[in-house]
């Protein structure tokens, strides 16, 4: 393996493609019918599955990464870009993503992970990678690793909003205070977050990540889209809360659109109510989902990566 | 002089950012009624079929009579939505630039490239993700800038687009053209 990264070259191509998915809606989708919904309904992007975090989570068993063959569908029907999920520490999955040319890979605690200590070395590919993260240390020691965009990881597939914002709010937080320590006390910082000096000290500087900073895992309704990206999320992704009407069952799919055309209004217009409370009127309920607070920690998905 | 930058999607904060530094006020424009009160606009990179979704009737309509009022600079997907004519797929277009351009015409983010072509024949970083390419250039539309042999940079009066990304560059020298062509106009 080549270290492509190494350069800034590849490390300014791979953000400059989550720059321009900003103020989007990245939708996850199982078969072509949905992207091309998904599309239709004007999402940024599509996240290609082969189930949705709601399905696996019912279902249980290994979740891997898509069928190649489900993918290419997917790529070959819509114009927009396409991004798929590897296990956390697969590189060989990673390497057969990029092989099929998928414009991201989100190396994803939703699939079932192969590695219990290490992720992959994200420098060593040209296909740009997304992870997620719960808190400021996990952000850095992704970006540290490469990956070129962080998302919250909240708790996948219920429906329920709580940790996505527990997740960004404790990343704001973090981010914060270390805005207003002195030089001398980011030493320390480093060592609690358990995060390259390096990078404390960038965050330190500029007050936000190095790399698009984007909200997941939960999120169901257009006014949870607006929630998280006034806590500040740069662009949202939305798993099973557009397709799934519980976790075993598809949405009727004009209700999904109508469902996914909202979503993506209310993240451009996230900070105005008027918009909102419009897209919102006449949506029927989202999917019944999943309480966060009844899942005991064995059964949470964002306790996964390291 | 007032520049709006089109914020419904995209890398539009990178413009803000850029147009800020060569000192211009800048105003994120999410509503219609926002064109009004800007001597010039500039169309971000991004999503351009999401961007067309998110402008809804009303405001291509609005988009549409500004565009060929006031100066405007799209780039990448900007430049898509100025277009006279998109392919792959076809898509509708604001049609004030008379050019054929093809979205995703490298291919995919692998091929997405930083290469270094030529702003007036001065050398010029130019950054380009999934971009697009002018297939055809019509005969009132001056080339400004090129990459080998492909025409990357074009303005027809008061329009300007580019296939890439100036805004993610440090160089600022499109932008201030944009800049000039707004102050000419203004």
């Amino acid at each position: 393996m080549s270290h492509n990264n190494g350069n800034s070259t590849s490390l300014r191509l791979k953000t400059g493609l989550a720059e321009m998915l900003k103020g989007g809606v990245i939708m996850d989708v199982t078969n072509a019918e949905q992207a091309v919904i998904a599309e239709r309904a004007g999402a940024v992007a599509v996240m290609a599955l082969e189930r949705v975090p709601a399905q696996i989570r019912a279902e249980g068993g290994v979740a891997r990464m898509a069928s190649p063959k489900k993918i290419r569908e997917i790529m070959a029907a819509v114009s927009i870009p396409v991004m798929a999920k590897c296990r956390i520490g697969h590189f060989a999955e990673a390497q057969i993503l990029q092989e099929l040319g998928v414009d991201y890979i989100d190396e994803s605690e939703v699939l079932t992970p192969a590695d219990e200590a290490h992720h992959v070395d994200k420098h060593a590919f040209k296909v740009p990678f997304v992870c997620g993260a719960r808190n400021l240390g996990e952000a850095l020691r992704r970006i540290a690793e490469g990956a070129c965009m962080i998302r919250t990881k909240g708790e996948a597939g219920t429906g329920d909003v709580v940790h996505a914002v527990k997740h960004i709010r404790q990343i704001v937080q973090e981010m914060r205070i270390l805005t207003v320590l002195g030089e001398e006390e980011l030493y320390a910082k480093a060592k609690e977050h358990g995060a390259p000096y390096e990078l404390i000290r960038m965050v330190a500087k500029e007050g936000k990540l190095p790399v698009p900073n984007f909200s997941a895992g939960g999120i169901a309704t257009p006014a949870d889209a607006s929630l998280v990206m006034q806590l500040g999320a740069e662009a949202v992704f939305v798993g099973s809360g557009i397709f799934m009407k519980d976790s075993t069952t598809f949405a009727d799919p004009q209700e999904a659109e109508k469902r996914a055309k909202a979503i993506v209004q209310a993240a451009t217009h996230y900070q105005d109510p008027k918009v909102l409370l419009e897209v919102s009127e006449d949506l029927i309920g989202a999917m019944k989902g999943l309480a966060v607070a009844g899942i005991d920690e064995a059964h949470m998905l964002q306790t996964r990566g390291w | 002089m007032t520049i709006g930058v089109l914020a419904l999607q995209g890398d539009f904060d990178a413009h803000r950012k850029r147009l800020e530094e060569l000192g211009a006020e800048v105003v994120l424009v999410r509503k219609p009624e926002q064109l009004e009160a800007i001597d010039g606009l500039v169309i971000p990179g991004g999503e351009s079929s999401t961007i067309l979704k998110l402008l809804g009737e009303e405001g291509f309509e609005k988009l549409k009579e500004f565009v060929r009022a006031k100066p405007t600079f799209g780039t990448c997907a900007g430049a898509i939505l100025l277009a006279n004519e998109v392919e792959n797929p076809k898509q509708v277009g604001l049609g004030v630039l008379d050019v054929r351009i093809r979205r995703n015409a490298y291919g995919r983010q692998l091929e997405s490239s930083i290469r270094e072509g030529k702003l007036n024949s001065a050398p010029i970083e130019m950054v380009f993700i999934r971009a697009p390419k002018f297939e055809r250039i019509g005969p009132g539309v001056e080339v400004i800038a090129t990459e080998g042999k492909d025409p990357v940079a074009v303005r027809q009066g008061r329009v300007m687009a580019a296939t890439f990304h100036p805004e993610l560059s440090t160089d600022t020298r499109v932008h201030q053209a944009f800049l000039d062509l707004v102050s000419a106009t203004f």
